[in-house]
């Protein structure tokens, strides 16, 4: 079993290295599943701040369905 | 996509499906609500496009019958916020007659689903506008890529 406080520190420094990642990558559909799994890790965050109301949201919203309109406008786009 | 992708999904999004009408249905009970139930629910409607595509789904699932369902829901919220104004406006008319009327003791207690009056319905209400909503909004960009596709 993890200590929570272990725990409040891992999850924010993987949030900030998954918006790094977002930033970085050149390929885009990569970059959306970084950014999906960047709202995975935020709705953990907020699950751990005692707010499961905000992390369903977070988990619903974020990484389903903003992750599937980006590859939705990523499709219409050229790849060169 | 793939037979394995679209049976697995099929199967999948039940399951998203059941979830997102608990997450409504006992909305004044725990966490979650309307709108949260009604983002997990289309997430499954997206987890649908993606795997059978959006004009196969297009037959069965058209954009003005989720206009309509969202319109619906509206005026059911709108409905039941004037059902107490003799009143006042957003009065719980429902609390004590059968339907959701149960008062529950005070302190903590197991949770009774037949509570809180006018709650459940305006949670219905929110979710049925949010699922129509977003997979409206889903379907809709789906089917303009797919256009664009075809004609280049």
């Amino acid at each position: 079993m993890i200590e929570p406080g272990v725990l409040h520190i891992i999850v924010p420094i993987l949030i900030v290295a998954c918006a790094l990642l977002v930033a970085i990558l050149k390929d885009l559909i990569v970059a959306v599943i970084s950014l999906a799994a960047m709202s995975l890790l935020l709705a953990l965050e907020f699950y751990l701040l005692q707010a499961p109301d905000v992390a369903i949201a977070e988990a619903g919203v974020g990484a389903a369905i903003s992750a599937a309109i980006y590859i939705l406008a990523i499709r219409a786009t050229k790849r060169r | 996509m793939s037979k394995i992708v679209r049976t697995m999904s099929s199967i999948l999004s039940l399951f998203i499906f059941v979830y997102g009408s608990y997450i409504i249905m006992h909305g004044h009970l725990t966490p979650g609500g309307g709108f949260q139930g009604g983002a997990v629910f289309a997430s499954g409607v997206a987890l649908l496009i993606v795997a059978f595509g959006s004009q196969n789904l297009h037959k069965s699932l058209k954009e003005h019958h989720l206009s309509i369902l969202e319109s619906g829901g509206a005026l059911i919220f709108i409905g039941l916020a004037f059902g107490g104004i003799a009143t006042v406006f957003f009065y719980n008319f429902l609390v004590g007659s059968p339907i959701f009327g149960h008062i529950p003791p005070p302190g903590p207690n197991p949770g009774d689903i037949w509570t809180a009056g006018v709650i459940p319905f305006m949670n219905l209400a929110v979710g049925l506008k949010v699922i129509a909503g977003l997979s409206a909004i889903l379907l809709v960009m789906a089917l303009a890529t797919t256009i664009t596709e075809v004609e280049e």
